[in-house]
């Protein structure tokens, strides 16, 4: 290779590693703002923000949700496996809600310590198969 | 002093010389309209007719099999770029600008492809059409990546000057590639994990991720396709005071 094009090549790989650098530390000084959402845990250690709007990711708890009344008020637990927040909300769920789903919901922490939440959003997990196959997946779990 | 055997690089300059590669390409598309057609037909039918519906989803998870090759088509498209801009810049192959210059718009296609796919699958599964989440965030600033490289060709005049721009303009923007790949590794984002590329097993039984695959390498050849077809039409601007150029042109066809 011709020294002046060593060169070059040299000062792109420079350069590459200069704005690689320059992204990982803009990226670590903004790791919080880049969390879509916090999780159960945060909350009960009360790293989440009070009084003001935030999102809660996690897990629907089997045989939690509740529907009080008659009209679209629903309480569910949401679970990250190692700790619980209680969630109320009135409004429509998104068609993939159920309990053992992944969701986020925007809201605040009320004084009783339970997230109302003004939106909720369905997290689809990444596993793709028929029915059949997740019947016959449920079946083999279940005498554990 | 050289690392590349000589025959191997004479090849290289061969096939990279202007008249040479217009007159591959010109051999190539017919073949590789073909390949595409053969991958595409299987890969559409296998995906939206064959392919069973969803455990959770039903049938609405079959956009899957255009929003995920778009996406990884976007990210792919823009690696060859960024590579094609180092050597534009090391060697100064004119081959490498065009090509270069060539893949943006289509890069950018796919890209807008992924993004309203992804939108209209997100509506009905998560609830919303758009969200900031990493993932969705960083996908929207390769699509203006896209964008910028072509509106920064065309704004200076010097074709050269302007090539030599945007491969640096290209090689910065790279580092939002792993940024997008990671992204819901890295941070909580309401888009899902990986599922093809999880290394110990993907979690996509094997009757929805064959269609999905062919579908992914169809989209690579029509990418072949398109960018030839750009890149003929670059050489042909890029070279018209070329004695081949008006030979080609006197040419009766």
């Amino acid at each position: 290779m011709k020294p002046h094009r060593k060169q070059r090549l040299m000062l792109i790989g420079l350069m590459l590693i200069g704005i690689g650098l320059a992204a990982t530390f803009a990226l670590k000084a903004f790791n919080e703002n880049l969390m879509y959402f916090f999780s159960t845990t945060d909350v009960v250690e009360g790293k989440a923000p009070k009084e003001t709007l935030f999102r809660l990711g996690g897990m629907v708890v089997k045989g939690s949700v509740q529907r009080p009344g008659a009209d679209l008020l629903v309480r569910f637990t949401l679970s990250d496996f190692s700790k619980e927040v209680s969630v109320e909300y009135s409004g429509i769920l998104p068609d993939l809600f159920r309990e053992g789903q992944g969701i986020v919901a925007k809201g605040r922490l009320d004084n009783r310590g339970v997230f109302v939440a003004e939106e909720v959003l369905a997290k689809h997990d990444e596993n793709y198969m028929p029915p059949e196959v997740a019947d016959s997946l449920k079946k083999n779990q279940e005498p554990k | 002093m050289s690392i590349i055997p000589a025959p191997i690089s004479r090849f290289f300059h061969k096939t990279a010389s202007p008249p040479h590669f217009y007159a591959l390409a010109d051999k190539l598309i017919p073949w590789l309209t073909v390949l595409f057609l053969l991958l595409l037909i299987p890969g559409l039918y296998g995906g939206l007719v064959m392919a069973p519906a969803d455990y959770q989803q039903g049938d609405s998870y079959r956009i899957i099999y255009i929003h995920v090759p778009a996406a990884w088509m976007s990210l792919f498209i823009y690696v060859l770029m960024a590579i094609m801009g180092g050597i534009a810049l090391v060697w100064r192959i004119k081959l490498a600008e065009v090509m270069l210059i060539s893949s943006a718009p289509i890069g950018a296609g796919f890209t807008f492809i992924a993004l309203v796919t992804g939108s209209l699958w997100g509506k009905p599964m998560w609830g919303t059409w758009w969200v900031w989440d990493a993932r969705l965030t960083s996908e929207l600033i390769l699509l203006f990546l896209y964008l910028g490289v072509t509106s920064l060709y065309g704004a200076i005049e010097d074709k050269r000057d302007a090539a030599r721009a945007v491969s640096i303009l290209a090689l910065v923007g790279v580092v939002n590639i792993p940024i997008i790949h990671y992204s819901v590794e890295w941070w909580n984002t309401l888009h899902q994990g990986p599922t093809v590329s999880k290394m110990d097993k993907p979690s996509i039984h094997i009757s929805m991720l064959i269609p999905l695959l062919l579908m992914a390498v169809a989209f690579k050849v029509y990418y072949a396709i398109a960018v030839l077809q750009a890149a003929k039409l670059q050489l042909l601007k890029r070279e018209a005071s070329a004695q081949w150029v008006k030979s080609l042109l006197e040419k009766p066809q």
